[in-house]
């Protein structure tokens, strides 16, 4: 665990110093998850992450990259890093 | 012009003491002139891009030909200009690892193969609709997820590569034998498989996978024209030899010699070994079977998928009651080869009416037409 900690931080500095970096964290444990579905007449608050699924996300990297190839390596780096499998996806234009 | 005459002579008789025919032309003008440095390069630059342009002119390629040509191209040379750039692009772009597998060969036979549509549904079988669906899916994910449309860098290519290698050895298998009932061996693909097979190999010569697939494709396609006779497909052991293309098994011959050497061992070089044992025999019975079976089980040590081990029966030297016991318990039930088999192993064990069955069931597996009407014929053989 210290270990990733150690890895994933090393990752971050080298996103910043080689600039791909955006943004990125860490996110505390599923169960301090809520999911909120505000789809109906009155929004609707559930205890627990949206997927019940054994793997839960653990925290994300915005990254700045100029094609997949690229950010496919940094991912794998970061799934290095972080002991666990990253999905890769691009945003749909920025706000 | 005497030492020159004797370099050129030695660069082409190697082991099998034979001028071939169609370098005549380039011999008679290199006794000349002198062999030049870099032979690949001089027939590329001095033939202009008549001969490739006649091709892409020609759509009814005489097979002949363009096997002489792909023999006299077969010294590493530059690929020549954007075209040849651009196809290879266009190949690592469609067999991106962000593709799933059936996406990669779907784009790759639409995009360079030239298939339409329909006849990519019906290499696998799936409805037309469902294929549209599929390549217009990962032409979407090559677009929105930024796929670089470019060639790896060369740190990445050896990884990038076995993906590659599969879909032209899929492609070629397309072309040597249809899955569809169109033309049972469609001599552009597998001639297209081999083209870039070529330039791959140029961009990676010291990968011995890559000239192993190129040995393998070479010295299938020296068969391909011996392999169907009046609408019927001809098995390897009743094949006339005479038709089968010397040039191209020298030079797949060449290749396998060169992988034993670097002794990196991989699958396509396995099963190019394997095609040589069977090419280098002057008649069928003069096979060496024992080296045959020996390379299977190597295979097997790689590979060991049911198909592998199919073909290492099929192979099997202790006669078909032992290769039965091993075919059938091979999940391969909706596999046409699977079932030919059996039909072969249980007709030469005198069980005729399982073999009817067999050979049946083989008929109702595939589209193939030569493939039918062999079938068919050895079913009607049986009393």
């Amino acid at each position: 665990m210290e270990e990733a900690f150690a890895a994933t931080g090393a990752f971050n500095d080298k996103l910043r110093a080689d600039g791909y970096w955006v943004f990125a964290g860490g996110l505390q444990s599923a169960s301090t998850a809520t999911v909120v579905d505000g789809q109906g007449e009155t929004p609707v608050m559930t205890d627990g992450p949206y997927l019940e699924t054994k793997e839960v996300i653990g925290g994300f990297w915005v990254i700045d990259a100029p094609d997949l190839d690229v950010a496919l390596k940094l991912a794998a780096e970061g799934s290095k890093a972080c002991r666990g499998k990253v999905e890769v996806r691009p945003f749909d234009g920025l706000a | 012009m005497q030492g020159g005459t004797a370099a050129v002579e030695r660069v082409f008789r190697e082991e099998y003491g034979r001028l071939i025919a169609s370098l005549v032309a380039a011999l008679e003008k290199w006794q000349e002139s002198g062999v030049p440095p870099n032979p690949g390069g001089w027939l590329t630059t001095t033939a202009g891009n008549r001969a490739i342009d006649r091709i892409r002119r020609d759509k009814q390629r005489d097979a002949k030909h363009q096997a002489a040509l792909m023999y006299q191209d077969d010294t590493p040379h530059e690929p020549t200009g954007p075209v040849e750039d651009d196809r290879l692009r266009m190949l690592f772009t469609c067999c991106h690892p962000a593709l799933a597998p059936e996406a990669r060969i779907a784009l790759t036979l639409r995009l360079l193969g030239g298939l339409t549509v329909a006849e990519i549904a019906q290499a696998f079988l799936v409805p037309e609709t469902t294929m549209g669906q599929r390549i217009t899916r990962a032409k979407k994910k090559i677009a929105a997820a930024k796929v670089p449309y470019r060639v790896p860098e060369a740190t990445d290519l050896p990884e990038r590569l076995g993906g590659v290698l599969a879909v032209l050895f899929l492609v070629f298998n397309e072309g040597y034998l249809a899955t569809g009932d169109g033309d049972p061996v469609r001599a552009e693909l597998t001639g297209e498989a081999i083209r870039l097979t070529r330039i791959l190999r140029h961009l990676l010569p010291e990968e011995p996978e890559v000239a192993g697939l190129l040995g393998l494709l070479l010295l299938t396609e020296a068969r391909r024209e011996a392999r169907v006779r009046n609408g019927q497909l001809v098995p390897l052991g009743e094949q006339d030899r005479a038709g089968w293309d010397r040039a191209l098994i020298a030079e797949g011959h060449d290749l396998v010699r060169e992988c034993l050497a670097i002794n990196r061992p991989g699958r396509y070089q396995i099963l190019a070994a394997i095609n040589a044992v069977h090419t280098d025999a002057p008649t069928a019975s003069d096979t060496d079977w024992s080296q045959v079976l020996a390379l299977y089980d190597q295979l097997t040590r790689l590979d060991p998928s049911p198909i592998v081990a199919l073909n290492r029966a099929v192979a099997e030297l202790d006669g078909p009651k032992v290769a039965l016991t091993l075919v059938d318990r091979l999940p391969l039930t909706g596999y046409h080869a699977w079932h030919v088999a059996r039909a072969d192993m249980l007709r030469r064990l005198g069980r005729t009416a399982e073999a009817k069955q067999a050979y049946d069931a083989a008929i109702a597996a595939t589209q193939n037409s030569a493939e039918r009407a062999y079938l068919l014929r050895k079913r009607g053989e049986l009393v």
